[in-house]
């Protein structure tokens, strides 16, 4: 089976900063992998080059499309490119504020995807926001609410609605549960953590958190100062990690 | 009957770097084989140096040197050296691992933690929670307490349904981490009954047990492994 | 003092040729919003000087001119652009439609049916039809380059989530050859239908913004809409007081204090025709 999606030598500089450096990995449907490190290492670079945000600097990015072609991100163009994040990708952001249209209702940001595919039935385009609505747990009478009302936690279970309706493949997300309170950042997690089983979804997941990397992947990568110094499942790094800084890190986490 | 398991010069040392390089081996040159149907217990130094040859079959901790050979259908798969998707799906299909204490993710309820390895194989939902009733029943967890976290659960409740997630899916090798530990004498011997029924039906039993009496009934063989220097991690 | 004399339609013909050459582009891709260098004109940004530089390029002193604002030929704005042709071009101006060969126009579409002989010209402020969404010119050039329009029908379902039905009455987006949505500027959308496969050609002229659109004849226009909530044009209960038509499009005058109120066409030579023939 081909990968899903493949990173080879992907290195991002700016002038003579490092940004990301000669990263190489295969996910496969279904993978969860998980890309931690501390502020500066490289991770949220990475994510961006992956997602086709950024252009990388070197290497490639290859994808499987759903027919089965594998295609290099740089090689397609502009439109291909975009339609890919609009249907196959999805990206939940770490501030919601970026990955929603603020100035719209809930409903009008979930059937936005499948207006922008061609849908035109607003029945159908009202009932399905409706339905992923109720699956990410916010109350259906707040479908017509702009997300300005919404809780934190709430917008952030908005954007990952938005993302999931056109069922992508994969779903990238840069620190999904950043700067919510604790027991929002678990209701959150859980609900991810049911999505991406239920669904079969492939996702690269940026954290710094390794509690988050525990619940969430299967995979992980650490990362320090834009290279990958570790790599395996996510269970063994955490608890026999190799390298100096996998020991350090894992060896920092705060235990309650 | 047919090997399930080949372990071939298993070394395995930890190195902490945090704490000035200081070199702990575990065990070196370990080799054994376990078959289908077999119930072999791992012995030796007390201390977690044989829950470290559960979790090194499990592929949590990372071998050394040497190999660790499961059979997968018609293939072998060796754990040290193949890559993390093709351990994951030994995790999935072939090897199950009952550790010693459950690692509770809260909220979830104890018959998901039990369904789930069903549900990764593609049963139906609602079937496999059926499934997992019955066996929740069985190791006596009371009726009220399937849809809760076992957060709240006592040590012996945890150790249940951890164990009753191990047996829920049928896995040809099987490892139990001190599997008896913090249950009492009736819950015991429920335990030592699925043990006994999942070699029946042709799985590989690799465990640990602290108890000696147990261990003798429930194992046909014991894995010792070398004193190495200190009790190891 | 000598009067100043200006070239025919005040423009030099170098402009009158920058502005032809954006309409020939305008008219080669339908819909499309097309950058030209908008002049300074003696008039404000905000009174129609988009429309005015488009028909300054296109009058010949064959011309009849038509000016309307709002149907009207007399409101003050539709006076003044159309003495400033007078004295700048020397055309004959007409308030009959079928008489005019270029009609300029703010925010609404002459009643009768145009011909082939026509040019329409209509005043644009806001020529981005996503802007209200979106921002930034770049994305919108983008959005338009890739076809990319789910975001305009996000303004409609809101509409119906908010009001139960679509709620855009005048401005509303349409789409041109099947390929560009457009902003047919501020006209109500009952005259929508009239935009397609109209014989006249159409042009689209904003001043301050500094775009030229256009739709050629014959061209396929269709409003944007749901196939549960489909494009319609407003209706009144009565037809207009003055000369019996229930097809035109009526203002609504308010009579007196005591709610009196009178709908009337806004298009005045429609209305005229009406009751001379009658």
């Amino acid at each position: 089976m081909n990968p899903l999606l493949s990173a080879e030598g992907l290195t991002k500089t700016y002038g003579a900063r490092i940004g990301c450096r000669d990263v190489s990995f295969d996910l496969f449907p279904g993978e969860v992998l998980a890309i931690v490190g501390e502020s500066g290492s490289g991770k949220t670079t990475l994510l961006r080059c992956l997602s086709g945000h950024v252009a990388a600097s070197a290497g490639r990015v290859i994808y499987t499309t759903r027919d089965g072609k594998r295609a290099a991100l740089d090689e397609m163009s502009e439109a291909e490119r975009r339609l890919l994040m609009r249907t196959d990708w999805g990206f939940v952001h770490q501030d919601a504020r970026e990955g929603l249209r603020m100035g719209v209702s809930a409903g009008a940001n979930v059937g936005e995807r499948m207006m922008a595919v061609g849908v035109r039935h607003y029945g159908k385009i009202r009932a399905a926001a409706a339905d992923w609505l109720s699956r990410v747990e916010i109350p259906e009478d707040r479908i017509d609410d702009s997300p300005w009302s919404y809780s934190g936690g709430m917008r952030q279970r908005l954007q990952i609605a938005r993302n999931l309706v056109t069922s992508p493949r994969l779903v990238f997300m840069d620190e999904p549960t950043g700067g919510l309170d604790v027991s929002v950042q678990a209701r959150l997690l859980d609900l991810i953590r049911g999505l991406v089983k239920g669904l079969g979804l492939a996702a690269v997941v940026v954290t710094h958190d390794l509690a988050v990397a525990r619940l969430l992947s299967s995979r992980m990568m650490v990362m320090q100062q834009g290279r990958v110094i570790e790599e395996g499942l996510t269970d063994q790094i955490l608890e026999d990690p190799q390298a100096a800084y996998s020991q350090l890190l894992v060896s920092s986490v705060l235990q309650v | 009957m047919e090997p399930v398991l080949r372990i071939d010069a298993l070394a395995k040392h930890f190195l902490l770097h945090q704490q000035a390089g200081v070199r702990i081996p575990v065990f070196d040159g370990l080799s054994a084989q376990v078959n289908a149907g077999e119930a072999v217990a791992v012995t030796g130094a007390s201390g977690r140096g044989k829950s470290s040859l559960l979790k090194l079959i499990y592929g949590t901790y990372r071998a050394t040197s040497g190999a660790i050979r499961v059979r997968n259908g018609e293939e072998w798969v060796d754990v040290v050296a193949a890559p993390p998707r093709d351990v994951l799906a030994l995790r999935k299909s072939t090897i199950g691992y009952v550790t010693q204490f459950l690692r509770v993710i809260p909220r979830v309820p104890a018959e998901t933690i039990v369904a789930e390895p069903l549900i990764d194989r593609g049963m139906d939902p609602e079937a496999a929670i059926c499934r997992a009733r019955l066996l929740l029943d069985r190791l006596n967890i009371p009726e009220r307490l399937w849809h809760l976290s076992p957060m709240t659960f006592s040590g012996g409740e945890q150790q249940r349904v951890n164990i009753a997630r191990g047996f829920a899916a049928h896995f040809p090798l099987l490892l139990l981490d001190e599997p008896t530990a913090s249950l009492d004498a009736a819950n015991r011997q429920r335990v030592l009954d699925l043990i006994a029924e999942a070699r029946q039906q042709g799985s590989a039993i690799v465990a640990v047990f602290h108890d000696e009496e147990e261990r003798r009934l429930a194992c046909s063989r014991e894995i010792p492994l070398d004193r190495g220097e200190g009790s190891g991690p | 003092m000598n009067a100043p004399a200006y070239n025919f339609a005040y423009l030099n013909e170098q402009t009158k040729r920058m502005v032809r050459r954006a309409i020939l582009k305008a008219i080669a891709i339908p819909g499309y919003q097309v950058p030209f260098a908008s002049r300074e004109m003696p008039m404000p940004y905000g009174w129609g000087t988009g429309g005015v530089q488009v028909t300054a390029a296109i009058l010949t002193p064959d011309d009849t001119l038509k000016v309307i604002d709002q149907g009207a030929d007399d409101t003050t704005n539709a006076v003044s652009i159309r003495k400033f042709f007078v004295k700048t071009a020397g055309v004959a101006t007409t308030e009959r439609t079928s008489e005019a060969t270029v009609i300029q126009t703010r925010h609404r579409i002459p009643e009768m049916t145009l011909t082939e002989d026509q040019i329409l010209v209509f005043q644009v402020p806001i020529p981005e039809p996503l802007r209200f969404l979106e921002p930034r010119e770049t994305e919108t050039r983008k959005m338009h380059a890739l076809e990319e329009y789910g975001v305009m029908h996000v303004k409609l379902y809101e509409d119906i989530a908010h009001y139960g039905e679509i709620a855009t009455t005048y401005a509303y987006p349409a789409k041109v050859a099947e390929r560009y949505v457009f902003d047919p500027s501020p006209i109500p959308k009952f005259d929508n239908p009239k935009l397609d496969n109209c014989p006249a050609l159409q042009l689209f002229g904003a001043g301050r913004e500094k775009r030229i659109y256009a739709i050629p004849p014959y061209t396929r226009v269709r409003s944007l809409d749901f196939e549960d909530h489909p494009f319609e044009v407003q209706t009144w209960n009565q037809p207009c007081a003055l000369c019996g038509s229930r097809e035109s499009f009526l203002d609504e005058i308010v009579m007196d204090d005591k709610g009196t109120r009178m709908f009337v066409c806004s298009d005045t030579d429609f209305c005229a025709s009406r009751r001379g023939a009658a």
